[in-house]
């Protein structure tokens, strides 16, 4: 796999010019927008949510002017950097702060700013008598500004700050409606998660500073072609804990489920689009480290391999439509995972399936948030049915969606998922076998959780509770869906461009992550494609068969030992229960407990003697401080007294 | 020089503003309040002419020093002057007093007169106080302020606290009077092994000039460190703390926690590293051990509490760890990071005593389980609370993540497991300050008894709370200031103590 990688980082940054050095505007719009309406307060309701829907598209626009400026340049010049200020001038560990403006931020930059605004749109639809619409859209343009700081920033520290931004965001959003203690706990659960992660990624980037001096890019970047493979692998390792939890990958998933909580155009902006493929970026941003650590890399794409399938389980057994996608998006960035752990033949498609999924998953939440508008905010799928005639525009947009996921010949998903899973058949010894071999099984399973979400939603019989009367969104919030359902058809085809030597995407991202070299499959390419089909196709029946010919029970039916198991999350809650949550609660009882027995009481005995003294003190409680300034004047008095026999 | 002796004048200000409040006739005692408040913003004038007026460029050891012969035969001096890391805390000091005054505006009832006097007299007793304890250059002036600091605080417990105050007034006495006492016996050691002479006491003359077997400069070490600790508070010393601070209004908490025991880090860098740079090698291993200790310990008994005050108190022996962690790794970054932390932890303690406060002067409990549901009566006062625990768990972007980050990554250039072990104070801190709002500030609406729901911030509180989150914001990114101003004295100090920070190990041209 090595003899793949022709220096990836021979593009260095040149000083930004043009639109790319007001790329500060990028997060500054957002971060203005926010702060005007969380300090403006009530005076900003009015006029709060359209002027942070505008700063949202005012970042799209910069997004487009760099696009602009970037396809007028040489492929080695696209990359921009801002110098800001001094940061952390504290003795050897001294950081300037700056931005890095290069086609792999900006493919994130225009993600994040499009989709982003899309979902400003329709929230002004969504939340339109949401009492609190100020705040809601305040946290959503914190988001946006945090999220753009962590893919434009220069080094790991800035981007830990982005990364910690929009896990703030997340915990806010998640926890919008916290008057329900279940949300509450929902949005802590996502936080403690993260932070779980984000000790990963803190000493990540301590070791970089140790091992190379700086945690800019740059530095780093330079200093890992001598380094030893033991930092490596660490540093690899270490990034990877950081991924898992922003990412919502194995072992640190479980809190993306319960964040569904938040409103639905959060579960589409942060917890499917953008915040949650911020693990990926991290690993495709650090592919230096990654190229010269093949087990680090090994391990992000086994975590991947297992992430997609636990997803994809998962998705199977949920009846709640928002924790069904959920789990599928977990899926789908375990393949953007896996992709990005395949090393230099990958990278470029994990960013690839990052850019539809963003379209296509956002766009079916979108069109769940629709479902829940028409169908008085219930979830339960099993309650479903038939709905398509009652929404058309919602059935066809989060049907395009649906079709882009399976993979469907010629529509986004097909292009980048099909792309991943030739990846994973790419190498040596058992790996193709199994990563390959998991990456195609999950495209089965995918299909059959799909078409099983969609089949319960909008065919099938009518299971409508009784005071139900569905109808369709208004145009506020239909227009993004037909937007994304344009780019869940389309984006894909665009960026494979089958038609030319080299698919768009891999050419654009080139510059950041190195030279694609063509290396062959063990299977040969129409094999793969062909059995990818026909998986999917069987899922598709399978589905069809049980939740749309047959009638759909309205309670679930028990079932087997792996439904049921799937239906709790495989035990992840159980298990981190039991791990974490029981023994360290014991912990701190005990430790309060003991401290105020035992710590108190053994310090010198004093809390005893306080108790003493103090019965017999409190009457004599006024002459007390006085003998205390008694005995501190004797105190000085005898040192000075003291000196002067000394001497 | 300076022409003004700014220090003093930082000093003389306040006192004379207690002296006011003490003799304003009892009609007029409404008074006491704009006075004391004008006093002190007029010694933040001076502590900011103070800043201006120093060369962060500069050689010497101190700047602003005012040097007078006070007890000569004793070789005693008046003597103060500051280097970067005092002038910072004494800024700190300088700009909270104020805030604590503004915030302790109707702790007392304007018809008690006499109390009224006596509160705001003592608190503007307390700053002078404080502001000595940082610039004293001399040894034996320094341990007069720092004995002389705990009787106001004594009696802003003793009389204003809550129901256990003097129960609490008196454990804070004692445990600060044994380590006052220990520290005492090495005061007069110090002088016996320096120079001597009638400046003998000064910390100019004194560093690198003890004269002593390692065995007793050791021991003059651990006489200092005892009661820094004590002071600090670190494990296991620690339990004076959360009496004090649960006991004492939130202003004197704010006073006593997030600047008074500044005194003990400061002193640990000010005489344990610069004056006894063997002994403090010797000690490092276990002090590192201690406070690391002292950062998970605090975290964990903060989750399990069930008192507000408290739980913010024990927060503060975890950040209290990472300060001396930061002090003992013995690097630049860590020595930065940890003065750094002394003033964010200021801020951000005030920000977390002084928005509970505000909680507990509505609701009348310090009870976390007596809440719920604030968040939809009063969303501003939950959202200051929301940003002061974020302060508090060292969120990105504000500023306790800059100096937290610096302490970790200062001690992981030399004691990595450390560094680890002090890193899952992370995560912990994350659990204390979110199981904390998610149990005050989310959940259904409360009812109330009275029927009457509980008004939000008023201007005076925004008043309160504004500068606290500004500092938060500033220096989150833009801590340059603080930075250039200590990144000098910390350098001093390693240089005394004669390290130098290990160069990466992976650089490029090292071989592999």
């Amino acid at each position: 796999m090595h003899s793949l990688i022709t220096e990836g980082d021979a593009m260095t940054a040149g000083a930004a010019t043009g639109a790319a050095s007001v790329a500060w505007l990028l997060v500054a719009l957002p971060l203005l927008g926010a702060a005007i309406l969380l300090l403006g307060g009530r005076r900003t309701d009015r006029f709060g949510p359209v002027l942070a829907t505008g700063l949202s598209w005012g970042s799209f626009v910069v997004g487009a002017a760099v696009l602009v400026q970037m396809l007028g340049q040489d492929a080695g010049e696209r990359a921009h950097h801002i110098a800001l200020w001094s940061w952390v001038p504290a003795g050897s560990f001294d950081l300037d702060l700056g931005l890095l403006v290069d086609p792999l931020s900006l493919a994130f930059v225009l993600l994040v700013t499009f989709v982003g605004s899309l979902i400003h749109v329709y929230s002004l639809g969504y939340m339109e008598h949401d009492p609190d619409k100020r705040r809601f859209f305040a946290y959503l343009n914190l988001f946006v500004a945090s999220m753009l700081l962590l893919v434009l920033a220069d080094s790991y520290l800035l981007l830990f700050v982005g990364w910690e931004g929009v896990g703030l965001a997340s915990y806010l959003l998640i926890g919008f409606w916290n008057w329900n203690p279940a949300f509450a706990a929902a949005a802590n659960k996502a936080f403690f998660v993260n932070r779980v992660g984000d000790l990963g990624l803190s000493i990540a980037i301590m070791t970089m500073f140790v091992s190379f001096g700086g945690v800019d890019y740059a530095t780093v970047n330079e200093g890992v072609g001598t380094a030893g493979q033991g930092t490596l692998v660490a540093i690899g390792l270490l990034l990877l804990v950081g991924a898992t939890g922003k990412s919502a990958q194995f072992p640190l998933q479980s809190w993306l489920g319960d964040a569904m909580a938040g409103p639905t155009p959060v579960s589409a902006l942060i917890h499917a689009a953008t915040m949650v493929t911020a693990g990926v970026y991290l690993v495709v941003r650090s592919h230096v480290v990654y190229d010269a650590a093949p087990d680090a890399a090994l391990a992000v794409a086994i975590v991947g391999a297992i992430t997609l399938l636990f997803g994809a389980i998962v998705g199977c057994a949920k009846d709640d439509i928002k924790k069904a996608l959920a789990a599928s998006t977990m899926s789908q960035i375990g393949y953007m995972m896996l992709a990005a752990g395949l090393g230099p033949v990958g990278y470029a498609f994990a960013i690839f399936h990052l850019l539809t999924h963003g379209f296509f998953k956002a766009g079916m939440f979108l069109g769940a948030g629709s479902v829940m508008h028409g169908m008085d905010d219930q979830v339960n799928m099993r309650r479903f049915g038939g709905l398509s005639t009652a929404m058309r525009v919602t059935w066809a947009t989060f049907g395009l969606g649906y079709l882009a996921i399976i993979g469907f010949p010629f529509l986004s998903g097909y292009w980048s998922k099909d792309a991943i899973i030739e990846a994973a058949f790419v190498g040596d010894g058992w790996r193709p076998w199994v990563l390959g071999g998991a990456a195609m099984l999950g495209a089965g399973v995918t299909a059959f959780y799909m078409s099983r979400l969609f089949f319960m939603t909008f065919h099938g019989e009518r299971r409508w509770t009784e005071e139900v009367h569905p109808h369709e969104s208004p145009l506020v919030m239909t227009v993004p869906m037909m937007v994304l359902a344009l780019g869940s058809g389309l984006l894909g085809l665009l960026l494979a461009w089958p038609f030319s030597d080299e698919k768009p995407i891999v050419s654009w991202l080139a510059p950041v992550v190195g030279e694609h070299a063509e290396e062959h499959p063990v299977l040969p390419v129409w094999v793969i494609t062909v059995t990818t089909l026909v998986l999917v196709a069987a899922g598709a029946f399978l589905a069809w068969q049980r939740y749309w010919r047959e009638e759909v029970p309205e309670v679930a039916p028990r079932a087997s030992a792996l439904t049921r198991a799937a239906r709790v999350d495989l035990y992840q809650d159980a298990v981190n229960e039991g791990l974490f949550m029981r023994p360290g609660v014991h912990l701190t009882r005990s430790l309060v407990f003991a401290d105020a027995k035992g710590v108190d009481g053994a310090a010198g005995g004093l809390a005893a003697l306080v108790g003493g003294v103090s019965s017999r003190l409190r009457r004599l409680q006024n002459g007390y401080a006085r003998s205390y300034a008694l005995t501190m004047l004797t105190g000085v008095v005898a040192v000075l007294g003291a000196l002067w026999v000394i001497q | 020089m300076n022409s003004l002796p700014l220090l003093t004048l930082m000093m003389v200000v306040p006192v004379l503003g207690a002296l006011v409040v003490a003799v304003l006739p009892a009609g007029s005692a409404r008074l006491a309040r704009p006075v004391a408040l004008g006093a002190s913003l007029l010694t933040l004038a001076l502590a900011v002419a103070a800043w201006v007026a120093f060369d962060t460029g500069s050689d010497a050891v101190f700047q602003l020093t005012e040097t007078h012969s006070w007890i000569p035969q004793f070789g005693v001096s008046y003597g103060l002057g500051v280097d970067g890391i005092a002038l910072a805390l004494i800024v700190m000091a300088a700009v909270l007093t104020p805030v604590c005054l503004l915030a302790a505006w109707n702790d007392v009832p304007a018809q008690e007169t006499g109390s009224l006097k006596r509160y705001f007299a003592l608190m503007l007793v307390l700053e002078a106080f404080m502001v000595g304890v940082f610039a004293a250059t001399d040894v034996f002036l320094f341990y007069v302020f720092f004995e002389a600091m705990l009787i106001p605080v004594y009696f802003l417990i003793g009389l204003y606290g809550g129901p256990q105050r003097q129960y609490a007034a008196m454990k804070f006495l004692l445990f600060s009077l044994a380590g006052g006492l220990v520290m005492l016996v090495s005061v007069i050691a110090v002088y016996f092994a320096g120079p001597g002479g009638s400046d003998g006491f000064l910390v100019q003359n004194l560093m690198g000039n003890l004269d002593g077997s390692t065995g007793a400069l050791r021991w003059m070490f651990v006489g200092f460190f005892v009661a820094f600790a004590v002071k600090a508070p670190m494990w296991p010393v620690h339990t004076w703390l959360p009496d004090a601070a649960t006991e004492s209004r939130p202003a004197t908490a704010v006073l006593l926690v997030g600047v008074l025991d500044k005194v003990g880090t400061y002193g640990m860098i000010r005489f344990c590293l610069q004056l006894f740079p063997e002994a403090s090698h010797w000690a490092t291993p276990v002090v590192i051990t201690l406070a690391v200790v002292s950062v998970v310990y605090g975290a964990l008994l903060a989750i399990g509490q069930t008192d507000m005050m408290r739980l913010i108190a024990f927060t503060s022996v975890s950040h209290f760890g990472f300060i001396v962690l930061g002090i003992f790794a013995m690097t630049s970054v860590g020595g930065a990071g940890s003065t750094l932390y002394m003033v964010n932890h200021g801020f951000s303690t005030a920000g977390l005593f002084l928005v509970a406060g505000f909680l507990v002067a509505r609701h009348g409990s310090k009870r976390i389980p007596d809440y719920g549901g604030w968040q939809r009566v009063t969303p501003v006062l939950a959202g200051t609370f929301l940003v002061a625990g974020l302060s508090s768990l060292a969120l990105p972007g504000l500023s306790s993540f800059v100096s937290e980050f610096l302490v970790l990554q200062g001690t992981f250039m030399r004691y990595k497991v450390a560094a680890v072990i002090a890193a899952l104070g992370i995560v912990l801190a994350a659990l204390y300050v979110l199981l904390m709002y998610q149990r005050v500030m989310t959940g259904p609406k409360p009812a109330f008894v009275d029927g009457e729901s509980p008004h939000d911030l008023s201007a005076r509180e925004r008043w309160v709370v504004a500068p606290i989150i500004v500092s938060f914001l500033v220096l989150g990114v833009f801590p340059k200031p603080v930075l250039d101003l200590v990144n000098p004295a910390v350098d001093k100090t390693l240089q005394i103590v004669g390290v130098t920070d290990p160069a990466p190990t992976e650089a490029s041209g090292s071989a592999q």
